[in-house]
């Protein structure tokens, strides 16, 4: 049954609040933004402002500072959501498989996704400083962790793989559980080793659940800022992008400029969602065919 | 689940009544009318003093005075910002530019002054409030206090840099960098302890040495870079030297003045270039180091004469969007006056700006360097006086960071180009 025109008009009607609410709230923000950042606007020069049209994005895209924060955001995010797929994965089958103390396994392996990242990276940062730290006298090293690039950004991946590998193991626990359990056996009969099951059985049914958890965490990932602001306040060239958005717009006052910078971030998040969702239809079109 | 309570509740029944009663004894109990029979409140003028967190309790002491002594004029009360410059500009700025009214009293780091004032986020002192502010105070406190050709706030307590060193070692302290990097050669890594982090105190360092070779980073007007080739490439020499001297301090890169004074107190360097804070700190924490603890001027550069270094302290501003302008500015007043000043001194350790209390026997038990220091601070240099001077210290320390990757005559280029694009206002910093 097809619905009339009058419930049609209904059912915007009903959807009017919703999405009335998403407008103002997301909408007009990024609207504003995008209007911003074509103008010359510091609020400590209020009276010079300005429309400059594509200037401001000119300076960035010209900045050496605006593609290092680039390639650092890149870096983080490709090794740290690399690290926690594996990891989750790892975990996700450990909470899929334990047989004693289910409950406790599951709660255990959640703890660091309950903490805060503020209080996280604190965490972390303390841990691997040489005169408060354990790390250093755990690993009998004397290393200064955060005052060089290479190992202070590998703090900052740590911290964030530590934080939210729980987080990708929930996820690709729910896509576990999809697994027709008498496929594995069927497998098992016909001689399959635990590998072969995992990498040919398991994995390809997951694949719609592993992109979701992977989208997740690279939109995440990608505006990665509490970690590095508290542990290097983006010292030592671990800069993030929106460490360079927060600079500019928070410290500097620079609106349009920050503007301009918050916009390209903006983008650089519309092609990694829009890059997933293409991947993520082609997956489910498969596991359709290969259905048949 | 029991079956009463799986009947949705309707409005009217009893919980919600009782939900709206509390809600309007609640908003009874906000209204603010004096209930029959009491009086109303006296008409004192809470004033807010931002202002980072002094430990000794001397600012304090002092905002209680003023606000007893103003019998009943205005109250000051204190509101604690961050210890790190960077972040307590980072709150007041985000506040004034939106107009707060409740910013009545700034306790302002001195590089703040042209950008408040251009921003018109302050007021300025004028008349006989601006003559007595400027009464018997350091020149260069008040330069940094001025801006345009205005007074913008009034000195309150000031601060800069001296060499200090170990006399168990070391006989005449060196005068020049030269002596300076010659006799701490054989002493070992470590033996110089100076600042060399990503930071502020970065851009101090080079203006300081810049300075001291006769040069400057902005011209007289604060509108066009100066950078004169001959001593930048003279103070990035130095700061290359220092970073890559056969003792270089391996940590140096990371070094603030904290960093500094705290390894100074373990007794292994003999040299530090450092605030005056480290004296208490060291008589407290570490006092076989202070027994042999030696004060000089900051090397100079050789062939240019005694060392300018740059001034620090904090001067008080009224908020531009203040209810109360006028008593704000009393009260800043008499906070900056130099009873308070020598309390400052003598319990928090914050050099006073009135010129007089460096003969003060209280201060000078404090300082028993005054006299170095009120010297050092007669030829001290101010750091580039523009409203973009945030912009301008990060392309600096920017540029400049880590010391021992400086070539002096590509850098001083760089360091032209990328302080000219902060003035600008452009790119990404």
């Amino acid at each position: 049954m097809t619905p009339t025109a009058a419930e049609k008009r209904f059912a915007w009607l009903l959807c009017a609040p919703a999405v009335t609410a998403m407008l103002v709230v997301t909408g007009w923000p990024v609207a504003y933004a995008i209007w911003l950042s074509l103008f010359r606007y510091d609020l400590r020069f209020p009276g010079q402002r300005a429309f400059v049209g594509l200037d401001n994005y000119l300076s960035v895209f010209t900045s050496e500072v605006w593609w290092q924060a680039f390639g650092n955001t890149l870096l983080l995010t490709v090794v740290s959501v690399g690290i926690e797929l594996v990891v989750g994965l790892a975990l996700a089958l450990l909470m899929h498989r334990t047989v004693f103390g289910r409950r406790t396994v599951r709660t255990v392996i959640l703890i660091p996704y309950g903490i805060i990242t503020v209080v996280a990276a604190l965490a972390w940062k303390f841990a691997f400083d040489p005169t408060t730290g354990f790390v250093n006298a755990l690993l009998g090293l004397d290393q200064a962790w955060l005052t060089d690039r290479p190992s202070a950004l590998f703090v900052i991946i740590f911290t964030e793989v530590w934080k939210t590998a729980p987080f990708m193991a929930l996820l690709l626990l729910a896509g576990l559980t999809l697994v027709p359990e008498d496929v594995l056996q069927a497998a098992r009969v016909d001689g399959a080793s635990a590998w072969q099951r995992l990498w040919r059985i398991t994995l390809p049914l997951m694949k719609p659940t592993i992109l979701v958890a992977l989208l997740f965490r690279t939109l995440d990932a990608f505006r990665i800022f509490d970690t590095v602001f508290v542990q290097t306040r983006g010292a030592h060239g671990t800069e993030s992008v929106s460490l360079v958005g927060y600079h500019t717009l928070v410290t500097r006052l620079n609106l349009g400029l920050g503007s301009a910078v918050s916009v390209l971030i903006f983008a650089c998040v519309v092609v990694i969602a829009v890059l997933f969702v293409k991947a993520f239809g082609t997956a489910l079109q498969t596991g359709v065919d290969d259905a048949r | 689940m029991r079956a009463s309570a799986a009947t949705p509740r309707r409005w009217g029944q009893p919980t919600w009544r009782a939900a709206c009663g509390a809600l309007l004894s609640l908003l009874v109990a906000c209204d603010d009318t004096p209930l029959p029979g009491r009086a109303p409140l006296p008409e004192v003028a809470v004033l807010h003093w931002y202002v980072f967190d002094e430990p000794s309790g001397a600012f304090e002491t002092a905002a209680q005075r003023c606000s007893e002594g103003s019998r009943g004029d205005y109250r000051v009360q204190l509101v604690a910002l961050p210890a790190d410059a960077d972040q307590q500009r980072e709150q007041l700025v985000r506040r004034l530019a939106a107009g707060d009214r409740d910013i009545d009293l700034i306790g302002m780091d001195v590089i703040w002054t042209a950008e408040f004032a251009t921003a018109g986020w302050i007021l300025p002192w004028q008349g006989e409030a601006a003559a007595r502010a400027r009464a018997g105070r350091l020149p260069a406190a008040l330069q940094s206090a001025s801006y345009a050709g205005r007074l913008w706030a009034a000195p309150f307590t000031t601060n800069t840099q001296l060499l200090w060193y170990r006399t168990d070692r070391i006989a005449t302290p060196p005068r020049t960098w030269s002596e300076l990097l010659a006799e701490a050669e054989p002493l070992g890594p470590g033996a110089i302890q100076a600042q060399g982090e990503r930071y502020e105190g970065l851009t101090e360092f080079f203006t300081s040495l810049l300075a001291s070779a006769g040069g400057r980073v902005l011209d007289d007007g604060g509108r066009r870079v100066a950078l004169p080739d001959g001593p930048t490439r003279e103070a990035l020499a130095i700061m290359r030297r220092l970073a890559r001297y056969p003792g270089a301090d391996p940590a140096l890169g990371s070094a603030r003045e904290d960093q500094a004074r705290l390894a100074f107190e373990t007794g292994e360097p003999t040299f530090m270039l450092n605030y005056t804070y480290v004296w208490p700190s060291a008589r407290r924490n570490a006092p076989q180091v202070a027994a042999h603890m030696g004060w000089a001027r900051w090397p100079g550069v050789r062939g240019h004469g005694p060392s300018r270094v740059t001034i620090g302290g904090i001067n008080l501003g009224v908020g531009a969007w203040t209810r109360y302008p006028q008593r704000a500015l009393r009260a800043a007043a008499c906070i900056a006056a130099p009873d308070n000043q020598r309390l400052a001194a003598a319990r928090g350790g914050l050099p006073p700006t009135a010129l007089a209390l460096y003969d003060d026997p209280a201060v000078r038990e404090t300082f028993p360097f005054a006299d170095l220091l009120r010297e050092t601070l007669q030829d001290a240099v101010q750091r580039a006086q523009s409203p973009l001077y945030n912009d301008v210290s990060l392309a600096i320390s920017r540029t400049l960071h880590p010391l021992d990757a400086i070539e002096p005559r590509r850098d001083a280029e760089r360091l032209r180009a990328t302080v000219g694009r902060a003035l600008r206002s452009e790119g990404l910093l």
